[in-house]
């Protein structure tokens, strides 16, 4: 099998300078295979949010390894990080973070835009995105006029048009109701069983049961790192598989 | 990024708050107004100044007596109308005066014979016509009652209506007869005939009027020339040389002589032979000649570049505004990086570049002087139809350019701190920005 998606050795995090010195990351090992779905666990401060950045190419880490698909971002320049971000990485954060007045359609074009695809292709992959988290009929609105629910949706369009190796979720759930907190949790299964790789961050136990894989942190460090299903197996809350498949 | 894309962006960018973009635009526009009115102003006082002194005719000369005893009488004083030298100072004849020569035992003077010999003469092929110029000091008029003090009032024959470029609007010059049987008929400017009989002159034809007590017969009302600056070409009295010799100015030396060149480009020519009749019948040379010869073009010259100067300073006053309102938009620009942090943070995260982010912010400041530099473009045509403060304004093209030019300038120029700015924020604290 190719490189793993993520592998992370002795990664390690410190803000500040001798007495203010904060280890956010204590020495983190992590490789996550093709396919896998993660969910990361921990107490605010545990380091998970430093992780997920570091993970996503938007931060770097003081020492230690990371390879993003096989390649070690550590010796990435700025513009290559950002096309590392642009290619290899979707991401779908707690508050959603649409731009702002700009339709649903305009903003999953919007990665590609950045890549620097043609406005066509542009727009046909957009809306197959859009499609696939089933709303396909709001491409048109303005993230004010969606739900919250819709909102994260479109956000996870975003995040899948350019067809990443991985897919990265900051507490995705944290500001939504029960009820779309499930929309969401259920296409996330969705794309788990379509052979996806996801890495979520949260803190709700329920939400971490849908993963593979469940990992707890603890003051930078993982504490415990316990796998739910087998990497090639369908995710363990993934039901009626049958009725909603998605369309490839 | 496609470009495209890019001004797509800095588009929704601009218009998604519309009153603070008026604002913005709104000092660029003014800038650029300002620019295009204020030059427009200066040259049109330019032109103003510039036609006033070819109406006098470019193609004409004056001749005067000139001498370090008699100094002052070589300036405009004998210069058929002074009026239309717009405040010419006599000082400004001097390009092509010739020098003194105070040692002469003659006293310096132009007289009726020097016309004369210039008019017949067969060595001056460039020479149109020749009128001997006679003028009377403090002058006033009076008729039936009404009195107006005369600024210019000149003695000369009948040709120097023509040469002067002057018509006459109702009656008729005074004849060849009228001058050399010494009549004592007048043509009178417009402002003198409307100070003595109102605003119908007509009435005035045939009449008497007294100038410093001589009656004059009103022959004709000479057609109006306009004013230049405080001087009015119109307060003037035009009769024959031999009938003021006679009754106002004495015996003796003429003011001046107006001779007019065949052509514009004739001037040169005219002024050579002119030049080389008078130094052989006063028997001087080139060093020590006691008359100057200056024509309009010298005027011209000298009106033309205090002109210039003027021009130029209206013109950096509107660049100032233009500055102040580059400055607006790099106000604005900034507010909008701190503003939008968050959407900066956004865009780094799925995958903008540093260019990608420079280019839209730059972009948006670039679109909001572009947008007041072309409203302004229209408002500075537009105000330029207008009169201003007595000038017509002419638009000069290149301020248009130039206006416009500076202000997408100052769009990029002013926009590339606030852009660069955005583009070194750092993704995940400007996700955090809340």
């Amino acid at each position: 099998m190719s490189a793993p998606v993520v592998a992370i050795a002795g990664l390690t995090k410190v803000y500040g300078h001798d007495e203010t010195e904060v280890r956010a990351l204590d020495g983190v090992d992590l490789v996550v295979e093709r396919g896998d779905y993660v969910a990361v666990m921990g107490a605010s401060g545990s380091g998970k949010s430093t992780l997920m950045n570091i993970i996503g190419c938007l931060d770097v880490g003081s020492t230690g390894r990371y390879a993003l698909d096989g390649i070690d971002v550590r010796r990435l320049d700025e513009r290559r990080l950002s096309r590392a971000r642009n290619r290899k990485i979707g991401f779908v954060f707690q508050s959603f973070n649409l731009i702002p007045r700009t339709s649903a359609q305009l903003n999953v074009e919007l990665p590609l835009a950045y890549a620097g695809i043609r406005s066509e292709a542009r727009r046909r992959r957009a809306s197959e995105a859009l499609a696939r988290v089933g709303l396909a009929d709001r491409a048109e609105h303005l993230p004010s006029e969606l739900s919250g629910g819709q909102q994260q949706r479109v956000a996870v369009a975003r995040a899948l048009v350019t067809e990443p190796v991985l897919l990265l979720a900051d507490e995705p759930t944290g500001a939504l109701d029960s009820h779309s907190t499930e929309d969401v949790l259920r296409l996330f299964d969705e794309l788990a069983a379509s052979g996806r790789t996801l890495v979520l961050i949260t803190h709700e136990d329920e939400v971490a049961a849908h993963a593979k894989r469940v990992i707890q942190m603890r003051d930078g460090r993982i504490v415990s790192d316990e796998r739910l299903v087998a990497v090639d197996a369908p995710p363990p809350r993934h039901r009626n598989r049958a009725a909603r498949a998605v369309a490839p | 990024m496609m470009l495209g894309e890019t001004a797509r962006f800095a588009w929704r960018g601009v218009t998604a708050n519309k009153v603070r973009t008026g604002l913005t635009t709104l000092g660029i526009l003014i800038g650029v107004a300002a620019v295009i009115i204020l030059v427009a102003v200066g040259t049109g006082s330019s032109r103003s100044v510039q036609e006033s002194i070819s109406a006098l005719g470019s193609n004409t000369l004056t001749i005067t007596a000139s001498s370090t005893a008699a100094g002052g009488r070589g300036g405009p004083g004998g210069f058929g109308p002074p009026g239309g030298f717009g405040g010419g100072a006599p000082g400004l004849a001097g390009s092509t005066s010739t020098s003194q020569n105070a040692t002469k035992s003659r006293n310096p003077e132009v007289t009726l014979e020097d016309a004369r010999a210039i008019a017949t003469s067969t060595e001056a092929p460039h020479v149109l016509g020749v009128a001997p110029v006679v003028s009377a000091q403090s002058v006033t008029a009076t008729f039936q009652g009404a009195s107006h003090s005369v600024s210019t009032f000149t003695g000369s024959t009948p040709a120097y209506v023509r040469i002067d470029n002057s018509e006459v609007e109702q009656g008729a010059v005074f004849s060849d007869n009228d001058y050399t049987s010494r009549r004592r008929v007048a043509l009178l400017g417009k402002t003198v005939a409307e100070n003595l009989a109102g605003s119908d002159t007509t009435a005035l034809l045939g009449e008497y009027v007294a100038f410093n007590g001589v009656a004059f017969e009103v022959v004709g009302i000479l057609a109006e020339k306009g004013s230049t600056g405080p001087q009015d070409q119109d307060d003037r009295v035009l009769a024959p040389a031999t009938a003021v010799q006679d009754t106002l100015a004495g015996y003796g030396a003429l003011s001046s002589i107006t001779v007019k060149a065949t052509a514009a480009d004739a001037v040169e020519s005219a002024t050579a032979e002119v030049q080389s009749i008078l130094d052989s019948r006063h028997g001087v040379t080139a060093s020590d000649r006691d008359y100057s010869v200056s024509s309009a073009t010298s005027f011209l010259e000298a009106a033309t570049s205090s002109n210039r100067t003027f021009t130029v300073l209206l013109g950096a006053v509107a660049a100032i505004s233009l500055l102040v309102g580059g400055i607006g938009v790099m106000n604005i620009m900034l507010v909008t990086v701190t503003e939008r942090t968050r959407e900066i943070g956004i865009r780094k995260a799925i995958g903008a570049g540093r260019g990608d982010i420079v280019g839209q912010f730059l972009a948006e400041a670039v679109l909001l002087s572009v947008f007041g530099g072309s409203v302004g473009v229209v408002v500075g045509l537009a105000g330029s139809q207008l009169t201003i403060v007595g000038v017509e304004p002419v638009v000069a093209p290149y301020s248009v350019v130039l206006a416009f030019g500076v202000a997408v300038l100052i769009g990029l120029f002013f926009g590339f701190y606030p852009a660069h700015r955005a583009a070194s924020l750092r993704p995940i604290e400007a996700l955090r920005y809340e």
